[in-house]
């Protein structure tokens, strides 16, 4: 990647960040420590990766997107709002009575969202049913799907992956958000995800492990996934929750709680001073 | 009547599949590797690129249903009802039900009359259980020839369709002139005394209920009420007008169901005696069909019964 795709990237990403904790303020609710982690690839697959229209959200050859860890819907109303799907002043109101940004995504509200999602464990399968219609189709389209770690605690992950490897679903990629913390403690407190590269690979998928914040890393991960035939791949992104507020990061207690005012200012002065740098 | 020639319904969905894979290329069947028992196998046969077995996995099956759904398709998903309603009820409120998806469920051996499979397998809370989800529509066909047209209607429908299906061959009581409509209940007899509302497999009991009560000189309608969301309201407000008494029968738990859906719209109305007859919050057991459902009341008899009590109740 050139140095000044990778500047342009860690801007985008940056205002994205902004964008998810204008979002979650705004709600007085909502997730902002997935979100974080997962911004840098979230910024990549919209902005570098992704065959998508912001004007033309339903194109029928679109490639699509499924965010199976529906809670971290501030990181993709901020990734589509910053893409030009909807303006980003109408992030402040995530979660208001009248707002078309439903504290879980749902495709019936927002533009750009491909499949409504929230429950865990439900959005991996139908990634695999789009990716299945897809090839059905004949059609080039690749089917792009956000998992977190503790949501592959949900047996029906599996059932997906067990389907996906079954049909050689090779135009399909799952992202695992690995931050290594769910609401109740690190995911190896509370139940036994790890190994999950090994997981994945028991299941027939082509696995990738990336540092989530490497831009380098994300696009040779992404790479790697479109040229590999014959099996889905999964990229383990080993992540940071909370990455790029100092005091939300890898703390469990940012999973899903909104800042107060005061810690409002001192992440929103701590992302301003991130931009000012890279712009300068 | 007795004579009638005996089809299972699901039989007639598994044909109706394979006549509408002739003519819709975007027709697609899922199954959860039962598709010989709910006769989505035919499909499978005739259009090998266009079935997937997705395993033994609904709660994925009713997911993929709802990704394929949003790439274009018309998405037919078959398994039994125990496991469409009941394991995949949350699959299916939240992912089909909630984007109101079209995806249309195929639900097979509903009911009672699964037989010496037993409880386990018996769904008789379906109807209730898709009932409470927004915008699904619940169709429950009495014969083979309303099963086909069922079927034909869900293609077409936009949003979701949960059909229900039955494992025993029952009489075909209606002809080729029969014309069903989503949404709409028909009045199969005109009586004035009391009015039998039926759906599934109860339809042709009622019929039967029916004659043993004009015998007794009591004068019976009986309304075929095959979609059960959305309730035909005016065929229920007329019926209780006209006749003053009303028993349901379904082969389903008498809460949540058909009479649940008539006692709602008859008690916000102009109220009259409304009697149920449906499995009485029970659950089933091994056995021969047709033994069964006159163990647990799901016969002419019952409703003759219940009948009478209604009239008396006026």
């Amino acid at each position: 990647m050139d140095a000044a795709t990778k500047k342009q990237l860690k801007i985008t990403a940056c205002k994205v960040r902004m964008g998810i904790i204008e979002s979650v303020f705004n709600a007085k609710s909502g997730h902002p420590g997935g979100s974080l982690s997962a911004a840098d690839f979230m910024t990549y697959l919209y902005f570098n990766k992704m065959n998508i229209k912001p004007d033309d959200p339903a194109w029928e050859d679109r490639d699509r997107f499924v965010l199976s860890k529906g809670h971290i819907s501030p990181c993709l109303y901020s990734v589509l709002a910053n893409r030009g799907f909807f303006p980003v002043e109408e992030l402040k109101t995530f979660r208001h009575i009248d707002s078309r940004l439903q504290g879980h995504p749902s495709m019936r509200y927002t533009p750009g969202v491909d499949m409504s999602s929230g429950s865990l464990g439900q959005g991996i399968s139908t990634a695999v049913g789009m990716a299945l219609g897809a090839k059905i189709g004949g059609k080039k389209l690749r089917v792009y799907t956000v998992l977190g770690d503790g949501e592959i605690e949900e047996g029906q992950v599996w059932e997906a992956a067990m389907y996906a490897s079954a049909k050689g679903l090779d135009n399909l990629t799952a992202v695992i958000d690995n931050n290594n913390l769910q609401i109740d403690g690190t995911i190896s407190e509370v139940n036994s995800p790890y190994p999950i590269a090994e997981k994945f690979k028991a299941f027939g998928w082509n696995t990738v492990e990336i540092c989530a914040h490497s831009f380098d890393e994300i696009e040779a991960a992404f790479s790697e996934a479109e040229g590999f035939k014959g099996k889905p791949t999964a990229i383990i992104a080993k992540s940071t929750k909370g990455k790029g507020v100092s005091f939300m990061e890898d703390q469990v207690s940012w999973h899903g709680k909104a800042p107060n005012a005061e810690e409002y200012e001192r992440a929103m002065s701590e992302l301003k001073a991130a931009l000012a740098e890279l712009e300068g | 009547m007795a004579d009638a020639v005996k089809i299972a319904t699901r039989e007639s969905y598994g044909k109706a599949l394979v006549e509408l894979g002739a003519v819709d290329d975007k027709l697609i069947v899922l199954d959860a590797d039962l598709a010989s028992a709910t006769k989505t196998g035919g499909f499978k046969k005739a259009y090998p690129d266009r079935f997937f077995n997705t395993g033994i996995a609904e709660s994925n099956m009713m997911c993929i249903a709802g990704g394929l759904s949003t790439m274009g398709y018309t998405v037919f998903a078959s398994t039994f009802a125990m496991f469409a309603a009941g394991r995949a009820f949350e699959q299916v409120r939240n992912t089909i039900g909630y984007p109101h998806l079209n995806v249309n469920i195929g639900a097979t051996h509903a009911g009672i009359s699964v037989g010496e499979d037993g409880a386990s397998h018996q769904c008789c809370e379906d109807i209730a259980l898709m009932r409470v989800i927004p915008g699904m529509t619940i169709i429950n066909p009495a014969d083979a020839t309303e099963a086909r047209q069922a079927v034909f209607a869900a293609a077409k429908f936009e949003g979701p369709v949960y059909l229900r299906f039955g494992r025993l061959a029952v009489p075909v009581i209606f002809g080729d002139d029969y014309k069903f409509e989503i949404g709409k209940g028909v009045k199969l007899c005109d009586g004035k005394d009391v009015t039998i509302i039926a759906t599934g497999l109860m339809v042709n009991e009622a019929l039967i209920a029916c004659e043993q009560l004009k015998n007794e000189g009591i004068s019976a309608s009986v309304i075929n009420m095959a979609t059960i969301k959305p309730i035909d309201r005016d065929i229920i407000i007329n019926a209780a007008a006209e006749t003053g008494a009303i028993v349901t029968a379904e082969e389903h738990s008498v809460i949540g169901g058909l009479g649940g859906a008539v006692s709602e719209v008859v008690c916000e109305t102009d109220p009259v005696p409304v009697l149920r007859v449906g499995v009485e919050d029970t659950f089933g057991r091994s056995g021969p069909a047709a033994e069964l459902l006159h163990l647990f009341g799901l016969d002419a008899k019952n409703i003759v019964e219940k009948a009478k009590k209604a009239i008396a109740m006026k």
